[in-house]
């Protein structure tokens, strides 16, 4: 058992582990089509992966603003520049923050939900009742929530942006007395749209791969209440690991 | 029954503060964003040097927004830039011998054009072309130029700094 | 419901549903399944018996399609499993029923709409139709009054039996039950030994129950099939079954804790690994 042994099977497993998940996500992209016919269900997992991730986004959100403005303060009146602070904040939050912290958070509140939703659905032997019903459980349970989570991402980021800004004026404005009129006067100045689409553009992008980390976890979870559990713990190292490469490779990209 | 219904409020809820955020976003937070009275008149101007003068930069006059510079080409016949203003239309009284320069806001701040009035009777009008300018001050070239002076007046005394 | 059935007899062994020929099957290198051959008699209730870890699952999984045999052939109503992509698999299993152990309930829905989830799935019907199907079957189960309590507030019996009351929804012509009286009380086992009687005989259906208790089956199935070591050992009646004299039917019916079965797990002589006070490795 070398080392270099060792190496060379764990970059198979990984390897073995991409493809899987590949070939998982096409099919599911497959039906996604026949799964957008049932709104109902589509709906019912925004709520599930959108609406319920609110009060976690929006709480974050409003700190992460308010902390950036404190350090941003701080930084800026070292250079005696406190009336860029809108600029730096709202960049920050757009460009970068936003989406990477919305991301995180996501794969922890509603990745986790999926997957040990689904892992759960596969250990008491629901997926495969559904099969013997001639209905396929990757359309009818993978896709719906796959795509409740791509569309919920964005919604959240930009939620989370909207209260972040807040969240630094709030610091920055009411507690150090940055003047109101320049701080968000200077925000529009330099924050261009592309700034904002290429922060929607991100979150988009990481909403499709937590969402369809999350349900590949839970689908391929094995089904025990063991199995179940690990692939939840895997849901979150995975996403939050690809959240980050991705944000580098996008942002080399886009910048 | 009554759950599902609980979810689609919740769900649309949702959706619509998402919207709201990304409207506020795109609307609020950047320089050009979509306007309900888009109604704005397009001048020109000629520098022989822009700076660092971006699209989207704030054309002012007496220190107040007035508009943006929509567009900066280069023309080749004359080697100058043109920058292309929009300027709204409440703002339509502006004296067609005004002229304009193009300034930095604090020493480490974006650059902007502003208009300094003239006292002509007639105004600019759609597509006109402003006839003075003032190009960007660059930094470098003012440094240089006030090092030269310098170099100029004396050349004894950094030599003799030097000798010793 | 029966008559146009039987018109069609095939030569040879009686009126078959589901026929395995000389079907294997191995996991791993392990095989499971040797050369088996099976009949499942339409109309009839046939159980599938033997001791733990012989594959009376995996057997079921070959007779759905959920997984494909090694060799031999597989037929359903006359169709090779073994040949058919995915939507025809689907298209066989909407005229199969299937009780999974613990009844595989979908967790999120109440009971009426999980028996109605079979009908939404698969066909378009208008809500007042959707309601009246629902409720026959759920009164057939004895379960109408609990339509709108969700899974996790049924007991393990009522469970089984709303999960009878959706493998019946879309009227299939073959029941399969995948160890139906594991963990059930007396009284809930009488139910659903009754309940699988009444639903063969009164909608003419074929099934098939897979389970190791002994009595239930006795007093249950129309025909036995008795499995152990990847083959049939023994078939028959229930009654044959019991009289049958080879020594691993006289284990299994009996319930005798040694025999071809035994009792101790391989391991290294007994003596010798007691005086040489070895650790086991």
């Amino acid at each position: 058992m070398s080392l270099a042994a060792e190496v060379l099977g764990n970059g198979r497993a990984l390897l073995g582990k991409a493809g899987s998940f590949t070939l998982f996500t096409l099919r599911m992209l497959r039906v996604t089509p026949r799964a957008l016919l049932r709104p109902s269900l589509v709906i019912a997992q925004v709520f599930n992966t959108g609406a319920l991730s609110l009060v976690i986004i929006m709480l974050s959100g409003l700190f992460v603003g308010m902390v950036l403005a404190l350090q941003g303060y701080d930084l800026l009146q070292r250079f005696g520049s406190t009336e860029s602070l809108g600029t730096a904040t709202g960049l920050a939050i757009l460009k970068e923050l936003g989406p990477v912290v919305t991301a995180l958070l996501f794969a922890g509140r509603a990745g986790t939900s999926l997957t040990s939703e689904i892992g759960l659905m596969a250990a008491t032997d629901q997926l495969a009742a559904m099969e013997m019903m001639a209905v396929d459980p990757i359309r009818r349970v993978c896709a719906p929530r796959f795509i409740g989570g791509f569309i919920s991402m964005p919604l959240l980021a930009a939620i989370f942006g909207m209260i972040g800004i807040f969240g630094a004026q709030l610091v920055g404005v009411t507690l150090m007395g940055v003047d109101s009129g320049q701080f968000w006067s200077q925000m529009r100045g330099a924050v261009a749209l592309k700034d904002v689409t290429e922060g929607i553009l991100k979150s988009i992008v990481f909403g499709f791969a937590c969402s369809a980390i999350a349900v590949y976890e839970g689908y391929h979870a094995v089904p025990t209440a063991e199995g179940v559990g690990r692939a939840t713990t895997r849901t979150v190292v995975t996403s939050s690991v690809a959240v980050l490469v991705i944000d580098y490779m996008l942002t080399a990209v886009l910048l | 029954m009554s759950q599902i219904r609980s979810t689609e409020i919740g769900t649309g809820l949702f959706a619509l503060l998402g919207f709201a955020a990304l409207f506020f976003l795109v609307t609020q937070i950047t320089s050009r964003g979509f306007s309900w009275h888009d109604q704005s008149y397009h001048l020109t101007a000629r520098f022989s040097n822009v700076g660092g003068l971006k699209v989207g930069a704030p054309v002012s006059m007496a220190g107040v927004t007035i508009g943006r510079v929509e567009s900066i080409d280069f023309d080749s016949t004359d080697y100058k830039a043109v920058a292309h203003l929009k300027v709204e239309q409440r703002y339509k009284k502006i004296p067609d011998d005004s002229d304009v320069a193009i300034y930095t806001a604090g020493l480490l701040g974006g650059q902007y054009v502003g208009f300094t009035a003239g006292g002509s009777e007639t105004y600019f009008k759609e597509g006109d072309q402003i006839e003075m300018t003032q190009s960007a001050i660059v930094l470098e070239n003012l440094i240089s130029k006030y090092l030269f002076d310098k170099a100029g007046q004396g050349p004894a005394k950094p030599a003799e700094g030097a000798a010793k | 419901m029966t008559g146009p059935a039987t018109a069609a007899p095939s030569p040879g062994a009686a009126d078959a549903v589901v026929s395995l020929e000389g079907v294997s099957y191995a996991v791993g290198g392990r095989s499971i399944f040797d050369r088996l051959d099976i009949g499942i008699e339409r109309g009839k209730v046939t159980a599938i018996m033997g001791p733990s870890g012989t594959g009376k699952t995996t057997l079921l999984r070959l007779i759905t399609g959920q997984i494909r045999a090694d060799a031999g052939r597989i037929q359903v109503d006359g169709t090779d499993v073994g040949t058919l992509d995915n939507d025809g698999l689907y298209r066989l299993r909407r005229g199969m029923g299937m009780l999974f152990q613990n009844g595989a309930l979908l967790t999120d829905l109440d009971v009426y709409e999980n028996v109605a989830f079979p009908l939404r799935e698969h066909t378009n019907l208008p809500e007042s139709l959707v309601a009246r199907i629902v409720l026959m079957k759920l009164h057939a189960v004895g379960l109408r009054g609990a339509a709108r309590l969700l899974p996790g507030e049924l007991s393990g019996g009522m469970a089984r039996r709303v999960a009878l009351a959706r493998a019946i929804v879309m009227d299939p012509k073959l029941l399969i039950y995948d160890e139906p009286f594991a963990g059930l009380d007396p009284i809930a086992l009488g139910v659903v030994l009754r309940l699988i009687r009444d639903t063969n005989d009164a909608l003419g259906i074929t099934s098939i129950v897979v389970s190791h208790d002994v009595h239930e089956i006795s007093a249950l199935a129309d025909r036995a099939y008795l499995l152990s070591g990847g083959r049939v050992v023994a078939a028959g009646t229930p009654a044959q079954l019991n009289a049958d004299a080879s020594p691993i039917v006289r284990q299994f019916m009996g319930g005798l804790p040694d025999g071809p079965v035994a009792f101790q797990y391989p391991a290294p002589d007994y003596a010798a690994q007691l005086l040489g006070a070895e650790v086991p490795r």
